[in-house]
C-alpha cells in the first residue's frame, strides 16, 4: 500500500567529472505537492534529470513506484524549464500540447480525434485554447508555461516533476498554475516542483525538500520551514536571503495552531 | 532487384539530369527544414565535406575490386566516413571543453584535406574516366543510369523513414528533455536522424558537389522559414525551393555553351537568388512589406497630424469659423506652403477635407471631423491618463502624447475613459471632445468653454 511515489537511493550525478549532487536517499509519499528549494547551483534541477535519465546518474538507482524508471516511465510526465526549448520552433500550440499524448501513441502511430479532444481539454483548463493555431514564439511569457503545463496534462500522468514552472511568469499565471497543482493533488497526483522563491514555496507546497548539492532535509512544510534548516540549505552565506528566511519562519510560526 | 529503369536508356542527358536535381531536391529540402530549425546549418555543412574521403575511398574500393565505378559502393563508403565526421564531433564535444563550432571546424577541415590528399596521392587507383572531380564542384551532365537508380532508392529509403518517424523526430528536434520523459529512443533517433542528413548529402553531391551540398540543405529551407511557421508546411515549400533551385541552375549549366561550368555553382546561386526574392517579397517578414508598412504609417500620420492641427485652428476660434486658410495651416505646422499643399492634397485623396481655391480655405468633411475629433481626444486623454494615474506633470506628458494619440485602438479609449471616470478636460484645461457631437454642436460648447477663458 505504502509504495512511494518517487525514491532515490544514493542518487549521485557528476558533470564532467565534477560531482553536482551527491548520494541524495529520500522516498516521497504519493499524493503530495512537493517542493525542491535550495539556492542556485544546487542540483535542483539536476535532480529532476537525473530522475528522468535526461542526464545520466553516476551511482545510485531511482524507483517510481517501486519499479525502475523504463517500466513506469509511462506514469511520469515532465515539464522542462521553459528556456530549454527553442519559441521560434515552426510549431503551434495545440502541436506541444498534443505531444504529451504522444507517449501512448508509441513511435509510429498518428494521434487521431481522441488524442486531439485531449489536448483541446488541457488547453482549454489553462485558459489556452483561443491560442491554439498560434506559432509558439507570439506568446508571452506566461502563456508559454501554460502551454507546456498543458502538455503535462494530456499526458495524464500520476507522478509529475516540474523544473521552475514558476519561472518568469505573470501573477495571474502563477495563481492559475499553483490552482492546478492543487487539484492535481485532490485528484491523487504526485506534483514535486523546483521552486526558488522561499516566500511563496512556504505558501504553495505541502511538504518541502531542501537540496543543496546534498538532500539537506526533506518532510512536510510545518517541520521543514525552520530557520535552522533553511540556514544550513542556503549556508549563511547570503544574509539577505536568510533574513527572508527568518522574515518568512517567523510567519509562518504565527499560522501554525 | 525488379525495379524498372530500363526505360532510362531512352533518356537524353538533358532530361536524367533533370531527374537527378528533382530528387535531390526532395532529399535535401525535407531534411534541410529540420537542419534549420534545429539550428545545426554548420553540422549540414562538416557532414557534406567530410563525406569526400569517403568518395575517394569508393572509388578505390571499385578498382581493388576490378568492377566499374558503382554508385552503391561509393554511396555506402561516404555514409559511413559521414557518420564517422559526426561521431567525431561528438566525441570532441564530450571530451573537450570546446563547443560544437569549433568542433565542427576541426572535422570539416581536417576530413575534406583527408579527402583531396587521398585523391592525388592513389591516383593510380582511380577510373578517372568516372569523373571524381564531378563529387567535389558538382556535374549533373555525368549522371550516369546507375548513379540515378541508386538516388532515386536513397531517397525513397530517406522519405518512408521522415514519413513514418516525422513526431517522433519532431519533438526530439524540438524538446530533447521532454522526448527522453515520452520514453523516446532518443539517442537512435539522432543517429537516425544524422543517417538520413548524411543520405541526402550523398545524393546531391554528384550533381551539387560536396562543397555545395550544403547550400541546397540550408538556403531553400531559410527560404521556406520566412514563408511560413508551421513545421510541415516548411518541408513542403523546401522541398519545392530546392527543387525548383536544382531545376534552374541545372537548365542554365546545360544551356551554356562551355561544357566546363559546374552545375552545384550555379545551382547554389539559384537557391541563393530565390532566397533574396522571398527576403525583399515575403508577405509577413519581407524586407519590402515591412517599409512599405512603416511608409503607410507615416503617412497616416501625417494626415492625423493635419486633421488635428485644423481641429485646433479650428477650437482656438471658438469654432466660429468653419474652415482654416492655407497660410495660417502652414504657420500653425511650420512647413512651406507647397508642403501644405500637398498634405491637403492627401486629405482630399482620402475626402477627409475639401479645398475651397477662391477662399483658399480648407474644410473638414464629417469624416475628416470625426477622425480629428478621435486624435484629439486620444491626445488629451492620454495627457490626463498620465497626470493622474501615473502621477507625471502635466507638462511632461505632451510628447508621449504627440505618440500614443496614433496607435491607442477603441478598446484602450474606452478603458481609459472608464479609468478616467468620463472626464470633460484635459491637464492643461482644455476640453475633450466628444466623437459624436458634429462640428455645429461642438461650435456651442466651444463657446461655453472659451468664455471661461484659458
Amino acid at each position: 500500500m505504502n509504495i512511494p511515489a518517487l525514491e532515490t537511493h544514493d542518487l549521485t550525478v557528476t558533470y564532467h567529472k565534477r560531482p553536482v549532487l551527491y548520494g541524495v536517499d529520500v522516498a516521497i509519499p504519493e499524493g503530495n505537492l512537493v517542493g525542491i528549494i535550495g539556492p542556485n547551483g544546487a542540483g535542483k534541477s539536476t535532480f529532476i534529470k537525473s530522475i528522468m535519465g535526461v542526464v545520466p546518474s553516476s551511482g545510485g538507482w531511482v524507483k517510481i513506484f517501486g519499479k525502475p524508471l523504463k517500466e513506469s516511465l509511462h506514469r511520469v510526465g515532465y515539464v522542462p524549464q521553459r528556456e530549454s526549448v527553442d519559441w521560434d520552433f515552426p510549431v503551434t500550440v495545440m502541436d506541444v500540447a498534443l505531444m504529451g499524448t504522444y507517449g501512448r501513441l508509441g513511435l509510429f502511430r498518428r494521434p487521431g480525434k481522441k488524442e486531439r479532444m485531449i489536448a483541446s481539454e488541457s488547453l482549454d483548463k489553462l485558459g489556452m485554447l483561443p491560442y491554439a493555431n498560434r506559432q509558439i514564439g507570439n506568446l508571452s511569457g506566461g502563456q508559454q508555461q501554460r502551454v507546456f503545463l498543458a502538455r503535462a496534462l494530456a499526458q495524464d500522468s500520476d507522478l509529475y516533476l516540474m523544473d521552475e514552472p514558476f519561472a518568469g511568469v505573470d501573477a495571474a499565471t502563477e495563481a492559475a498554475i499553483i490552482k492546478l497543482l492543487q487539484e492535481m493533488r485532490e485528484n491523487g497526483k504526485t506534483v514535486i516542483v523546483v521552486h526558488h522563491d522561499l516566500q511563496s514555496a512556504q505558501e504553495y507546497f505541502d511538504m518541502l525538500l531542501l537540496l543543496n548539492m546534498r538532500l539537506v532535509a526533506f518532510g512536510e512544510t510545518k517541520d521543514i520551514f525552520t530557520q535552522e534548516l533553511l540556514h544550513k540549505t542556503y549556508g549563511g552565506r547570503l544574509t539577505v536571503l536568510s533574513e527572508i528566511a527568518e522574515k518568512a519562519a517567523k510567519q509562518g510560526k504565527d499560522v501554525q495552531p | 532487384m525488379d525495379y524498372d529503369f530500363t526505360t532510362l536508356a531512352s533518356f537524353t542527358i538533358n532530361q536524367k539530369a533533370f531527374l537527378a536535381t528533382i530528387i535531390l531536391g526532395v532529399a535535401s529540402g525535407l531534411l534541410g527544414a529540420f537542419v534549420v530549425v534545429r539550428r545545426i546549418a554548420l553540422v549540414g555543412d562538416a557532414l557534406s565535406h567530410a563525406v569526400l574521403p569517403g568518395v575517394v575511398l569508393g572509388f578505390v574500393m571499385c578498382h581493388m575490386l576490378g568492377i566499374d565505378k558503382n554508385p552503391w559502393v561509393i554511396f555506402s563508403c561516404a555514409v559511413s566516413i559521414g557518420l564517422l565526421g559526426a561521431g567525431m564531433v561528438r566525441a570532441i564535444e564530450s571530451t573537450t571543453r570546446l563547443k560544437s563550432d569549433a568542433a565542427l571546424g576541426i572535422v570539416l577541415a581536417s576530413f575534406f584535406g583527408v579527402g583531396l590528399a587521398m585523391q592525388s596521392g592513389l591516383k593510380d587507383y582511380i577510373d578517372n574516366r568516372a569523373g571524381i572531380s564531378t563529387y567535389i564542384y558538382g556535374n549533373a551532365a555525368m549522371i550516369s543510369d546507375a548513379d540515378l537508380a541508386a538516388m532515386f532508392w536513397t531517397t525513397f529509403v530517406l522519405v518512408v523513414v521522415v514519413w513514418l518517424l516525422i513526431r517522433p523526430l519532431l519533438v526530439v528536434s524540438f524538446d530533447s528533455g521532454f522526448a527522453v520523459g515520452l520514453g523516446y529512443p532518443v539517442k537512435w533517433l539522432n543517429f537516425i536522424f544524422y543517417t538520413l542528413l548524411t543520405f541526402s548529402v550523398v545524393v546531391s553531391m554528384q550533381a551539387v558537389g560536396v562543397i555545395l551540398v550544403s547550400a541546397l540543405l540550408i538556403t531553400p529551407a531559410a527560404t521556406a522559414y520566412l514563408l511560413t511557421d508551421r513545421l510541415y508546411r516548411m518541408m513542403l515549400y523546401a522541398v519545392g525551393f530546392a527543387v525548383a533551385s536544382g531545376l534552374l541552375g541545372c537548365y542554365v549549366s546545360l544551356t551554356i555553351d562551355s561544357a566546363d561550368v559546374p552545375t552545384g555553382p550555379l545551382i547554389a546561386l539559384t537557391a541563393a537568388i530565390l532566397f533574396g526574392l522571398v527576403y525583399l517579397m515575403a508577405p509577413q517578414h519581407g524586407v519590402i512589406s515591412k517599409s512599405l508598412k512603416v511608409f503607410r504609417r507615416k503617412q497616416r500620420i501625417n494626415r492625423e497630424n493635419t486633421l488635428k492641427a485644423i481641429y485646433k485652428m479650428l477650437e482656438n476660434e471658438g469654432f466660429a469659423h468653419d474652415g482654416v486658410g492655407l497660410r495660417d495651416l502652414a504657420e500653425v505646422r511650420k512647413r512651406s506652403i507647397e508642403e501644405v499643399k500637398l498634405d491637403v492634397q492627401r486629405l482630399r485623396k482620402s475626402k477627409e477635407a475639401s479645398f475651397d481655391d477662391a477662399k483658399s480655405g480648407i474644410y473638414l468633411t464629417p469624416s475628416g471631423w470625426r477622425r480629428a475629433v478621435e486624435i484629439v481626444r486620444n491626445h488629451r486623454l492620454w495627457e490626463l491618463y498620465l497626470t493622474n494615474q501615473a502621477d507625471y506633470d502635466a507638462d511632461h506628458v505632451h510628447d508621449d502624447a504627440e505618440k500614443i494619440e496614433h496607435v491607442i485602438g477603441a478598446s484602450t479609449v474606452r478603458q481609459l475613459e472608464r479609468d478616467l471616470d468620463f472626464p470633460v478636460l484635459d491637464p492643461h484645461g482644455k476640453p475633450i471632445p466628444s466623437v459624436s457631437q458634429t462640428m455645429a454642436q461642438q461650435s456651442d460648447g466651444g463657446s461655453q468653454k472659451g468664455a471661461t477663458g484659458y
